[in-house]
């Protein structure tokens, strides 16, 4: 059997690792229209900040792909498949046949459409061979202007942070990292930024790019003018289904797939930032572009594919992420308006600590941990398994919460390994 | 009050070299002596608090503690003691009866060490115990008066109820409430898997032990707590607890805070009321009544089982004990002035009964000049420290010894006698949770079993130099002692010779 | 495999285990020398969690489907496919904490001072978990498919 992946990063890891366990005789081929060795995307804010270098990127050692069989078609975009014929059609003609697939081309940054955006020194950030095109480009003492304050601009700003660069933010929402946080917890993690000299500006976005051959400024759609040598477009990603348009392959956002990954046709499967999976926690499908998530789903996927009848429960979104000593998890609902949903929360301006949980029907359903994070996993198990909390909801905001306040019965199956009768 | 006469007992010498304040020492120390100095970066003592029970110097784990006795002394006086001033500054301070635990603990004789064991030499060899084979066993109970056997060599005599000992060892009385679950637990685990039996004293029997009933004694004491028909016949055996040797003539008290719902449970009163054990039993007032009590119990368990007496060795205890025979008892414990105890007042502890040596040696003797010997078994107890001391009160006349304080020594007690504040640091002698937990029963129980063993083995290698090889035959033969130091009526009580003759 | 097991009801509380962790994870192996002479401790790869009367330390379950292996933006947390120990690698470990945020035990620990993730090896150099070794109750037992209650 020959089993096609179209991606290299980590879904593909995922499922390589998981098919190995089990088959040792199946041919894989990995294609990527990259060339490196699989490395980790979130690290390359790290890479740019000076925190990592590039041989300390690689996500697995370098004998991954000889180790378990891995035949590697490099630096050639897949461009089109053929679902009745088994077919993946490459950039310069060739074509790979396939018996089953596995589609992980991640996602690509949305591009905003504003004028001047040809203009160099004009980036997005998200794979490697960007943050090396930024890192060459920021010069110490530059100005450099974000667009966008989620996850990945809040990851270039600390990046070019410590490279020295004079750093704006500019959001369009009222806060930054307004996916995961929520007014009082952002403001507490802006505070550091702006300590730091980083700027931030929000409620308004770019209307133009200012510059000639290169960016030199931005003009935003609140007038103001913003100076900067080099401009970050960092609005978000969007599944990149490039190489299934034109197939039957189900598409909303994402590739539709089932519980095991299976997308809507025979022996093709999804996973990661392209596929769109159950999220249990909204209990409806919805592309959660994190890392963990996409190794999970690869593996399920890798298992479905030799016939190893594995199902995924589910995902929700979580994060973990930081700058320098400022560091927030997160995950699931963190900031609902809706009234069914009951709030425990507790700041400590001094600390600055800010512990957030939401709450409906007595399972948790998110939480918002920010510098006091420690044991957030706990809380991360009791979404996952709907552990009903009424018997310790009035100590989740103890500093010392843990097992310990968990009926005894409850904690001792979890850390006895016994099964909950 | 105003200014504390008293100065700290011991002193707490902490080897800065060694400490590396890691405060295992704090968190285990129930009477709080040690804290940490965030000004000074240091952990400190305060002396005054330390009863010396050696928690934090056996935690310790750089060895940087040793606790002494505190150099601080009086002007030296032979009358006027340090303990007898310090009594006297506790009493002026508070108006009340000094409370003590464990056993009397003044330096009166002790007779076992004036005591010396036969060996054979040329005649009557030794024996090896482990070559050949030896009986510790012993069976505690009345005996018929005469035995017949069937042309098979069956016992054609209808025997009464007996208790079979594996070795002449039982764990004596300390109730639920003066000491810990867990003690409870490794007690009665180590009696099940030696083959002997443990006491529940007067407290009850917690429902978690009825399983192991067929190895345990329960009490009948003068507040009869937790007593009906379930827990008599639960047991292998019922004793009627008239004394204590540590508090004779007194009776007992466990505060109501102390009585938790499942001590309340398990003593069948009301949680958090006083249980107040009477000094006597108030429907005995006579050897007539105690047969009543006795005959009753039989009844109640369809003469199935050993009832005994337990009393505290006191004056006339050879005449009392032949009453105690006579009002149909199977066997009679004597608790010697040396016998523990959770709570007494000290003066009681220490000023009023009998050693145990005399006792059971006036006993055995009466009871055989009656004629009676063989209808009731002899427990002796009150303070056996080791198998040497059981071999002797055999010797003199016992069937089988109660230990207790050598039991709660193995299971970690370390004698500094507080017993009483219930903030026991080993998790023996309390009911905090925080310190029960200290006593994993687990351990315990194989240490009560290591013990146990420990001191058969002992007692057999002991009986094989005598050229005996049977426990039995060791009973009362008090050919094999001989008296050091002693005058010639305390060699006649014994009813030994002096070493020499 | 075997894993570390507490006896929450005979934990004493004394965070001996604590101790002892650090001194097997020191340079000089040795308690006084570690706290002595250590001007940085390694961080203890336990947790201690205490509520009195009720008091216990936890250690890495090694998940058989270990989150945190599977989650590790680096690479650095693996499960090793012999022995089933999971171990983090501190030269790729960068203490992003997505460990931490995954962890459904809290048994991973940040290692502030040196931004890595610190967790229980089962002191896989000396062959049994000091922390083990060293209680003084017996509450924590290295044993194979949990512990009977």
């Amino acid at each position: 059997m020959r089993i096609v992946i179209i991606g290299n990063s980590v879904a593909m890891v995922g499922a390589v690792e998981a098919i190995r366990k089990y088959d040792t005789s199946s041919e894989i081929v990995v294609i990527s229209d990259e060339t490196y060795h699989v490395y980790s995307r979130p690290l390359i804010s790290y890479y740019l900040g000076n925190l990592v270098s590039e041989d300390k990127m690689i996500y697995r050692e370098k004998d991954f792909y000889r180790k378990n069989k891995v035949e590697t078609v490099f630096g050639i975009k897949a461009i089109s498949i053929d679902e009745r014929k088994k077919e993946v059609y490459l950039e310069k003609g060739d074509s790979i046949s396939f018996d089953k697939l596995l589609i992980a081309t991640g996602g690509k940054p949305i591009i905003p459409p504003v004028e001047g955006l040809n203009k160099k020194n004009v980036h997005t950030f998200i794979k490697m061979d960007d943050a090396k095109k930024l890192k060459e480009a920021a010069k110490p003492g530059s100005k450099a202007v974000i667009v966008g304050g989620g996850l990945i601009g809040f990851k270039a700003a600390e990046g070019l942070h410590h490279l020295g660069v004079d750093v704006t933010i500019v959001e369009l929402a009222d806060r930054i990292l307004s996916t995961i946080l929520d007014a009082e917890g952002a403001s507490l993690v802006s505070q550091s930024l702006q300590n730091d000299g980083i700027k931030i500006i929000t409620g308004t976005t770019v209307d133009k790019i200012i510059g000639d051959e290169y960016v030199k400024g931005v003009l935003l759609k609140n007038g103001q003018e913003l100076e900067a040598d080099n401009l970050i477009i960092a609005i978000g990603v969007v599944p990149n289904v490039d190489v299934v348009k034109n197939t039957s392959i189900s598409i909303n956002r994402g590739i539709l797939v089932d519980n095991t990954m299976k997308t809507s046709v025979e022996d093709v499967y999804a996973a990661g930032d392209v596929a769109e999976g159950y999220d249990m926690l909204v209990e409806s499908n919805r592309v959660v572009p994190i890392w963990p998530n996409a190794y999970m789903q690869g593996e399920i996927a890798g298992l479905n594919m030799i016939g190893i009848n594995k199902s995924f429960k589910g995902i929700f979104p979580m994060n973990s992420i930081g700058y320098k000593n400022t560091n927030m998890i997160t995950a699931g609902i963190t900031n609902p308006q809706q009234e069914e949903f009951e709030i425990i929360s507790k700041i400590d301006h001094n600390r600055k600590y800010y512990k957030k949980f939401v709450v409906k029907e007595n399972r948790l359903v998110g939480f918002i941990l920010i510098n006091d994070i420690d044991r957030a996993g706990l809380f991360t198990g009791f979404i996952k398994n709907e552990t009903d909390i009424t018997p310790f909801k009035k100590y989740l905001l103890n500093d010392d919460f843990g097992f310990i306040y968990l009926p005894k019965k409850l904690r001792k199956a979890k850390m006895l390994d016994l099964e909950v009768v | 009050m105003s200014l504390s006469y008293l100065t700290p007992e011991f002193k707490v010498l902490r080897d800065y070299d060694k400490c590396i304040n890691c405060k295992v020492c704090m968190r285990q120390c129930s009477f709080e002596v040690h804290s940490y100095d965030e000004h000074l970066d240091k952990m400190i003592s305060n002396d005054m608090n330390c009863v010396n029970c050696q928690r934090c110097v056996v935690l310790c784990p750089t060895q940087a503690l040793t606790i002494i006795k505190h150099p601080q002394t009086f002007k030296e006086h032979a009358n006027w003691t340090y303990d007898a001033i310090r009594d006297i500054y506790r009493q002026a301070e508070t108006g009340g009866v000094l409370l003590s635990s464990m056993g009397n603990d003044r330096p009166y004789p002790v007779y076992w060490d004036k005591i010396v064991i036969n060996a054979s030499q040329v005649t009557n060899p030794s024996i090896d115990p482990l070559r050949e084979p030896m009986e510790l066993r012993v069976y505690i109970g009345r005996k018929p008066d005469k035995i017949e056997i069937d042309e098979n060599l069956n016992v054609k005599t209808k025997m009464p109820p007996q208790l079979k000992l594996e070795t002449p060892i039982m764990f004596s009385a300390m109730s639920y409430g003066s000491i810990s679950y867990n003690a409870h637990a490794a007690l009665a685990r180590a009696a099940e898997e030696l083959g002997i039996l443990y006491n529940t004293g007067e407290g009850g029997l917690h429902k978690d032990f009825r399983k192991y009933g067929k190895n345990t004694i329960v009490q009948v004491a003068s507040g009869r707590f937790g007593v009906d028909r379930e827990y008599l016949n639960t047991a292998a055996a019922i004793e009627i607890k008239i004394g204590q040797g540590a508090k004779p003539g007194i009776g007992g008290h466990l505060p109501g805070e102390k009585v938790s719902e499942d001590i309340s449970a398990t003593r069948m009163i009301p949680p958090g009321s006083d249980a107040i054990s009477p000094a006597p039993h108030h429907d005995i007032y006579s050897i007539e009544d105690l047969a009543q009590l006795i005959y009753s119990l039989k009844e109640a368990t369809d003469y199935q089982k050993p009832v005994g007496v337990k009393i505290a060795a006191v004056n006339n205890v050879a005449a009392i004990a032949s009453g105690i025979a006579r009002a149909g008892a199977d066997y009679i414990a004597i608790d010697g002035f040396r016998g523990g105890t959770g709570a007494a007042p000290k003066r009681i502890r220490d000023n009023v009964g009998i050693p145990i040596e005399f006792a059971i040696a006036a006993v055995d003797a009466r009871l055989r000049s009656e004629g009676i010997r063989h209808t009731i078994s002899l427990v002796a107890a009150g303070s056996i420290r080791n198998s040497a001391d059981i071999v002797k009160a055999i010797a003199l006349g016992a069937d089988a010894v109660y230990i207790a304080t050598a039991a709660l020594i193995a299971l970690g007690c370390h004698m500094c006698q507080k017993c009483h504040t219930g903030k026991c640091n080993w998790g023996i002698a309390t009911q905090d949770p925080n310190l029960v937990k200290r006593l994993n029963p687990e351990i315990g129980y194989k240490r009560l079993v290591n013990l146990v063993q420990a001191w058969s083995h002992e007692i057999k290698e002991m009986l094989g130099g005598m050229g005996i090889n049977d426990i039995e035959s060791l009973k009362g033969n008090r050919l094999m002692l001989r008296g050091i130091g002693m005058t010639q009526k305390e060699l006649d009580i014994l009813g030994i010779l002096a070493a020499g003759e | 495999m075997k894993k570390v097991y507490v006896k929450e009801e005979v934990c004493v509380g004394c965070r001996l285990c604590e101790v002892y962790c650090i001194t097997s994870h020191s340079k000089y192996k040795d308690v006084l020398k570690a706290y002595k002479l250590e001007t940085q401790r390694p961080t203890p790869r336990i947790v201690i969690e205490e509520n009195k009367p009720v008091s216990f330390s936890l250690q890495c379950r090694h998940c058989d489907d270990a989150p945190c292996v599977k989650s590790c933006i680096t690479g650095a947390m693996q499960k090793d496919p012999l022995t089933g120990v999971v171990t983090c690698d501190t030269d790729k470990c960068v203490g992003c904490w997505t460990c931490v945020l995954v962890c459904e035990f809290g048994a991973i620990i940040r290692d502030v001072n040196n931004k890595v993730a610190s967790k229980c090896d089962l002191c896989a150099e000396a062959g049994e978990p000091a922390c083990v070794k060293n209680c003084p109750n017996e509450a924590l037992v290295y044993s194979e498919g949990g512990i009977s209650v």
